[in-house]
C-alpha cells in the first residue's frame, strides 16, 4: 500500500519536474520515457547496455553556467527545489496533523474522565475507550524509504474496555474508571512515542535534504537513455557559445579528443569545404535568434566527404540575449547521395522523353513532307492527267464536224479546262517551289526572242486598245543561259497582269544589263557590264561569265495602292476583294513570280503609282553562252531559222504592237490590228506588210472572246510556255495545227514567224491576210468554214447580247429531274425542231445560266437541291443587280461562279434581257400558278407535258 | 396478209389498253413523238420509266415501313412518281398515286399503304401489259402502222 502510493506520487511529480530539465528537444513526451522507472528502483535495466561514456564530453562547468544563467536551466533549478520543499511541507504538514489528532484525542479522554469523575465523583478519568483507534499514519507516506518501516510500530490496538461488573453498579463505574485510567495512560505513551517518532522524522529529513543528489540521478538516467537511444544514431549534438567555441559535443564516432574539441570552434578544429559555411549558418542563427535546419556539405581530411543536416538553435539568456547554440547534425550522405542519383535519372528520364518527343516531331514532319509530296505527285498525276485528257479531247472534238451549239459547248468546255488546267498548274508550281521540287533547268535563250514572244502572245490575246512594246538595251547579251520556261513565265505573267489592270496606254518591257546588285546597289544603270555590241555580231564571251540582266514591266494602268504592297507577293491576296471580283485570278501569280525569281538568284520589286501605273522589275543572274549560234531551243530555232534576217533579229531592240485603228475598233468588222514594227531598219525580204503585222485587236467571233476572256483572267496564262498550252487556248487548233505545220514547214510562211499563234486566236482576219499575202499550208476550206461559223457562233458569250441573233435557233434550257420526262419534253422539243439543254437541278440551272444565255428556260418545280423557285428568284436577281451575290449566298460554289462572275466584271453590263422562264408543274392549281408568278416565273405548263402545250408556249416566249 | 392481221391484233392490243383505261392521251403524244430517227421511241421511254421508278418505289416502300410515316416525303416521292406516270400516260397508276397523295395530305397512313398496294398492283399489270404489246408490236416489225398508227 505504501509502495504503490510512493511510485504513483513519484510520477506526479516527474511529470510537474522533467519537461524543463530538458531542452524542448527532448519534449514534454520523450519526458515520459524517463517514467519508467521509479528513480530508486531496478536500475539493472541499463547494466545490460554497455553505455560508452566517454562518448560524451561535457564541460561541467559550463553546465553549471547554463544552469544558473540560463532560463531553462534556473526554470529547471527552481522546479527541483520546489520539489523538494513540497515534498518536506507535506511530511511537516502530515506530522503535525498527527500531533492535533493525539492532542484533541488526549483532551477528549481527559474531558471525558473529569465528566465522569464529576458524575460519580470517582477520581478518576474517563477515556473514551469505545472509539476506534484512528492509525493516522495510514494516510501518511513516506518518500524516503527509511520511514515506512517504522509504521508498523505505530499501529494500535484496537482494545475494547472489558468489564464484567453489572452495568450501572458501583462495582462496575468502579472497573470502569480504572480501564479508562490505563487506557489514558496508553495513550499519553502513545503521545510520547509519536512526539519522539516527529522529532525523528524531522532529523531525518534535514539529513536527506540536498535535491542536488535527486537532480543528478535523474540526469543520470536520463543521460544514460540518451545515450542508449544515440548510441548507433549518426547524429552530433553539440552546444557552442557565444564566439561559437565548442562546449559540449555528443558524437558517438568521436575521431578527436575532448580537448581538441572543447572551447575551440568548428574552423579552428578542422579544415576543408563545408567548414566555414557551417560556421557562417550558425553564426546567423545566433544573429537571427532564430532556429533554421541547412544540409551542407564538407569535404574534409577528417571525415571525408560528408553531407550533414544540420539543425541549429539559439539559445537566449535571462535577458533574452543569444549565449549561444544548441546544434544537431545528422549524417545524410547516404540520402543526399540517392536523392542525387535519382535527380539524375529523373534528368535523364527527362531528357530521354524530350528526345523521343523531338524524335516522333521529326517523324511526324518527314511523313506530312513525305506526304505532302506524295499528294504534290499524285495531284499533278490525278487531276492533271485526267483534265488534260478531257481538255484535249474537247479540242479534237472541237475539230470534227459539229453544228454550232456544240461549238460552243466546246468552246467552253475547253475555257473552262483551260482555266482550271491553269489553277492546278499555278499551285503545283507553287508548291513545287515551296518544297524545293523544282528544278531549274539551264538552257540557251534568246532574251530578245522571249520578250518578243510575250508580247505577241500578249497581244494576240489583247482585248483593249492597249500599245505593247518592248524595248532591249543594246548590252544585253543575244544569248544567255537560264531557265527559259520560267523566265517567260514570270514575264508572261506580268504582262497579263499589267494588262488586266490597264485600260488604256500602253504595256511594256524593258531589258537591259545591269551590275551585279550584289556589289552595286544602283538601279537601271546602263553601263555596259558584258561587252556586246549591239550590231551583226557578237563577240564570244568568257564561259560562264554572268550577267544581271534587269527586266521593266511596265503599264499605265489603275496602280496598286500603297497599302496593298506589302502583301502583293503574298499567296491568294489581292488589291482587294473588289479587284478580284472585278478583275478575276487566283491571287498566286505574283507569288509565283516572285518565288521563281528568288529561285533563280534573282529579285523582284515593284513600283507603283495609284492611277498611273505599275512598274515590276526583276533582276535575274545568266550565264553567258560562248557558242551563241547553236541554240538548243527548238522554239528559237524554228523562228531562227526561217528567218534569213537572223541576225537582225537577234540584235533588234524595239518592238511594239499597236493597236492600229482605234476609231473604229469594235465599232467596225474590219479587220484592226496592231503591227509589229521594227524601229530599226528591216529587211522585209519582200514579204508584204501584212507578213508583220499582227491584229491585236480585231473583232473576234465572240466564242473567241470569251475563250480569251478566260485564259487572260489567269494570271500567268503560260500560253508560250508550252508549244501545247498555246494550241489549248486555241478554239480550233485543226485550224492551229495546220498553220503550225506550216510554220515548220517553212518555205511558204517563213517570214511571218509570229503569225502562227496570232492566227490560232485571230483566225477570220489573219486566216484571210494569210491567204492572201502568202502561200500558206491553210486549205481554203478551213477558212471558209471558219468565217461561216463566226458568223453564227456570236452569240455564247454573255457579252454578245448585241450581236443580232435572227439567224439562231433559239438556246433553251431544261430544268427537270424525272428522267421520263426529261426524255419525252427532250423527243418533244427535237420534234418541235429545237436543241435543248438539260439540267436536273436548281443549282445546275442557276450554273448553267451563268455560262450561256438562253432565250427559254423550262423549270420544274419540285426538285431536290435546289427547287425551281428559288432557281427563278438567284437567276432574277442576277438580271436585276448583274451579279451572283445572291447565288452565293445561297450555297452555290464560289468555284462554279468564278469564270462567270469574271466574265461579267471584264465588261459585260448586267444581262439586259430577262430570260422566260416557265414553269413545269404537276399541281396546275391556281394557288401554285400564283406561287410560280410570285417567284418570278412568266407562265406554266402543267404536267404531263404535251405537245401542243409546248408548241403554244414556244410560241408566245420565243418570238 | 398475215402481216396485216398482226397488225391488226397489235392494233387492236393497243386500242384494248385504252379502252379499259390503263392509258390515256398521253401515250400517244409519245407515239407521235416515235420517228424513223427514233423507230422504238415508245419503248424506249416505257423502259425507262419502269427502269427509274423502280427506284421509287423501292423508297416509297421503305418509307411506308417507318414508324411514323414521314408523309411528306412519302408525298415528295409519289409526287415524282405520278410525274413520271403521268408522262408516260398510265392513267390508272396515274389514279392511283392522286389517291395516295390525298391520302398522304390527309395523314391517312392505312389509306396510304392500302393504295400503294392498287398502286404497285396496276403498275405491275401495266408492266405486264405494255411488255406483251411491245413485244408483238416488235415481231410486226417496224412497220409504219405499228410505230406511228393513227387511230
Amino acid at each position: 500500500m505504501v509502495s504503490e502510493m510512493e511510485s504513483g506520487h513519484i510520477e506526479e511529480m516527474d511529470i510537474e519536474v522533467l519537461p524543463s530539465m530538458w531542452p524542448d528537444d527532448v519534449g514534454t513526451d520523450a519526458g515520459k520515457q524517463f517514467n519508467v522507472e521509479k528513480p530508486k528502483g531496478d536500475q539493472d535495466m541499463l547494466e545490460e547496455v554497455t553505455i560508452i561514456d566517454d562518448a560524451t564530453i561535457v564541460d561541467f562547468k559550463r553546465l553549471l553556467e547554463l544552469t544558473n544563467y540560463t532560463e531553462t536551466g534556473s526554470s529547471q533549478l527552481a522546479y527541483l527545489v520546489k520539489h523538494w520543499e513540497y515534498k518536506q511541507a507535506n511530511a511537516v504538514r502530515l506530522l503535525r496533523e498527527e500531533l492535533d489528532i493525539l492532542s484533541k484525542q488526549r483532551e477528549e479522554v481527559e474531558l471525558k474522565k473529569l465528566e465522569i469523575l464529576e458524575e460519580h465523583r470517582f477520581e478518576e478519568e474517563r477515556y473514551g475507550g469505545d472509539k476506534r483507534p484512528i492509525s493516522i499514519l495510514d494516510e501518511v507516506y513516506d518518500l524516503w524509504q527509511d520511514i515506512p518501516r517504522r509504521k508498523n510500530d505505530v499501529i494500535v490496538q484496537n482494545k475494547r474496555v472489558e468489564i464484567d461488573a453489572e452495568y450501572d453498579t458501583v462495582v462496575y463505574w468502579k472497573q470502569r474508571a480504572m480501564h479508562l485510567e490505563k487506557l489514558l495512560e496508553a495513550s499519553t505513551q502513545r503521545e510520547q512515542i509519536l512526539t519522539e517518532k516527529l522529532q525523528e522524522s524531522i532529523k531525518d529529513l534535514e539529513r536527506q535534504s540536498s535535491p542536488v543528489e535527486e537532480l543528478s540521478q535523474i540526469l543520470k538516467r536520463a543521460d544514460n537513455f540518451l545515450h542508449f537511444v544515440l548510441q548507433n544514431a549518426p547524429v552530433v549534438i553539440g552546444h557552442q557559445d557565444k564566439e561559437l567555441r565548442y562546449r559540449f559535443i555528443y558524437n558517438h564516432f568521436p575521431s578527436l579528443h575532448e580537448d581538441d574539441i572543447i572551447g575551440r570552434t568548428d574552423v579552428e578544429i578542422f579544415t576543408g569545404s563545408g567548414v566555414k559555411e557551417s560556421q557562417d549558418f550558425k553564426r546567423e542563427v545566433l544573429e537571427k535568434g532564430l532556429p533554421a535546419k541547412r544540409e551542407i556539405t564538407f569535404e574534409t581530411d577528417l571525415f571525408g566527404s560528408k553531407t550533414f543536416l544540420i539543425y541549429v538553435e539559439p539559445v537566449f539568456s535571462k535577458a533574452g540575449e543569444t549565449i549561444g547554440i544548441n546544434y544537431m547534425g545528422m549524417d545524410v550522405t547516404d540520402q543526399v547521395r540517392k536523392r542525387e542519383r535519382m535527380a539524375k535519372l529523373r534528368e535523364e528520364i527527362a531528357v530521354q522523353k524530350a528526345k523521343e518527343t523531338e524524335l516522333n516531331k521529326t517523324i511526324h514532319i518527314t511523313e506530312e513532307t513525305m506526304r505532302a509530296k506524295q499528294m504534290l505527285a499524285t495531284m499533278s498525276h490525278e487531276i492533271r492527267s485526267p483534265l488534260s485528257g478531257v481538255v484535249s479531247m474537247a479540242e479534237i472534238l472541237s475539230t470534227t464536224k459539229v453544228d454550232q451549239e456544240q461549238r460552243q459547248l466546246l468552246d467552253c468546255m475547253l475555257s473552262s479546262g483551260d482555266l482550271v488546267l491553269q489553277l492546278i498548274n499555278d499551285i503545283l508550281d507553287l508548291s513545287k517551289v515551296e518544297s524545293g521540287v523544282m528544278k531549274l533547268e539551264a538552257t540557251k535563250f534568246r532574251p530578245r526572242q522571249v520578250v518578243k514572244h510575250v508580247l505577241q502572245t500578249a497581244a494576240a490575246s489583247l482585248q483593249k486598245i492597249l500599245t505593247l512594246e518592248g524595248h532591249v538595251a543594246d548590252d544585253v547579251p543575244v544569248e544567255v543561259i537560264g531557265d527559259v520556261l520560267r523566265i517567260r513565265q514570270i514575264l508572261t505573267n506580268l504582262i497579263s497582269n499589267a494588262i488586266k489592270f490597264t485600260h488604256e496606254g500602253k504595256v511594256g518591257i524593258n531589258l537591259y544589263v545591269v551590275s551585279d546588285p550584289s556589289s552595286v546597289k544602283g538601279e537601271g544603270c546602263h553601263q555596259n557590264k558584258v561587252s556586246v555590241d549591239g550590231d551583226n555580231e557578237e563577240q564570244p564571251h568568257s564561259p560562264e561569265t554572268k550577267v544581271w540582266i534587269r527586266c521593266d514591266v511596265y503599264d499605265t494602268g489603275i496602280g496598286i495602292p500603297e497599302t496593298a504592297l506589302p502583301t502583293l507577293f503574298k499567296k491568294y491576296m489581292q488589291v482587294s476583294a473588289d479587284h478580284a471580283r472585278k478583275y478575276g485570278g487566283t491571287g498566286l501569280g505574283l507569288a509565283i513570280c516572285k518565288q521563281l525569281v528568288e529561285l533563280m538568284g534573282g529579285h523582284l520589286t515593284v513600283s507603283s503609282q495609284e492611277h498611273c501605273g505599275s512598274t515590276f522589275t526583276f533582276v535575274l543572274p545568266y550565264k553567258v553562252s560562248t557558242a551563241s549560234d547553236n541554240s538548243d531551243d527548238p522554239d528559237e530555232l524554228s523562228d531562227m531559222a526561217d528567218n534569213n534576217a537572223a541576225t537582225d533579229e537577234a540584235t533588234e531592240r524595239f518592238f511594239q504592237f499597236q493597236p492600229r485603228t482605234l476609231g473604229s475598233l469594235f465599232s467596225s468588222n474590219g479587220s484592226s490590228r496592231s503591227n509589229m514594227g521594227y524601229t530599226r531598219s528591216h529587211k522585209l525580204n519582200g514579204f508584204s506588210d501584212n507578213s508583220y503585222s499582227f491584229p491585236s485587236n480585231s473583232v473576234r467571233s465572240k466564242e473567241t472572246a470569251s475563250v480569251e476572256e478566260a485564259c487572260s483572267t489567269v494570271d500567268d496564262a503560260e500560253t508560250l510556255c508550252q508549244p501545247e498550252s498555246s494550241s489549248s487556248h486555241s478554239p480550233d487548233p485543226a485550224n492551229q495545227d495546220t498553220v503550225c505545220r506550216g510554220n515548220r514547214c517553212q518555205d511558204d510562211t517563213s517570214s511571218q514567224f509570229q503569225n502562227p499563234i496570232i492566227d490560232s486566236t485571230h483566225h477570220k482576219e489573219t486566216s484571210r491576210e494569210v491567204a492572201v499575202a502568202a502561200n500558206t499550208r491553210e486549205p481554203q476550206g478551213t477558212c471558209q468554214r471558219r468565217e461561216k461559223s463566226d458568223t453564227s457562233s456570236q452569240c455564247v458569250s454573255s457579252c454578245s447580247t448585241e450581236v443580232p441573233k435572227s439567224t439562231l435557233k433559239p438556246k433553251i434550257l431544261l430544268v427537270e429531274d424525272n428522267k421520263t420526262i426529261v426524255m419525252v419534253t427532250q423527243s418533244m422539243m427535237k420534234l418541235l425542231g429545237h436543241r435543248i439543254d438539260v439540267v436536273n437541278n436548281g443549282v445546275e440551272a442557276v450554273c448553267a445560266v451563268q455560262h450561256h444565255n438562253y432565250d427559254l428556260i423550262l423549270m420544274d418545280v419540285c426538285m431536290p437541291v435546289m427547287d425551281g423557285l428559288q432557281a427563278t428568284r438567284l437567276i432574277r436577281s442576277f438580271e436585276e443587280t448583274g451579279n451572283w451575290d445572291a447565288a452565293v449566298k445561297a450555297g452555290i460554289d464560289q468555284g462554279v461562279l468564278s469564270l462567270d462572275s469574271l466574265q461579267n466584271g471584264l465588261g459585260s453590263t448586267p444581262s439586259a434581257k430577262r430570260i422566260p422562264i416557265i414553269a413545269m408543274t404537276a399541281n396546275a392549281l391556281a394557288e401554285s400558278a400564283d406561287e410560280c408568278l410570285a417567284n418570278g416565273m412568266d407562265s406554266f405548263v402543267s404536267k404531263p407535258v404535251t405537245l401542243q402545250k409546248l408548241k403554244e408556249c414556244l410560241a408566245k416566249y420565243l418570238p | 396478209m398475215e402481216r396485216n392481221q398482226m397488225h391488226r391484233q397489235v392494233s387492236v392490243m393497243r386500242q384494248s389498253l385504252f379502252d379499259q383505261g390503263y392509258l390515256d392521251e398521253q401515250f400517244i403524244q409519245l407515239e407521235e413523238l416515235q420517228d424513223d430517227a427514233n423507230p422504238n421511241f415508245v419503248e424506249e421511254v416505257v423502259t425507262l420509266y419502269y427502269r427509274d421508278s423502280s427506284r421509287l418505289i423501292l423508297s416509297i416502300d421503305q418509307a411506308l415501313e417507318r414508324n411514323p410515316l414521314d408523309f411528306n416525303k412519302l408525298d415528295t416521292y409519289m409526287h415524282q412518281f405520278k410525274g413520271s406516270s403521268t408522262s408516260i400516260g398510265a392513267k390508272k397508276v396515274k389514279a392511283e398515286c392522286t389517291q395516295f397523295r390525298e391520302y398522304c395530305k390527309a395523314g391517312n397512313g392505312e389509306g396510304c399503304m392500302r393504295t400503294f398496294q392498287q398502286v404497285k398492283k396496276e403498275y405491275t399489270i401495266l408492266k405486264r401489259k405494255l411488255e406483251a404489246y411491245f413485244q408483238q408490236a416488235r415481231q410486226v416489225g417496224p412497220s409504219e402502222t405499228a410505230c406511228r398508227p393513227r387511230n
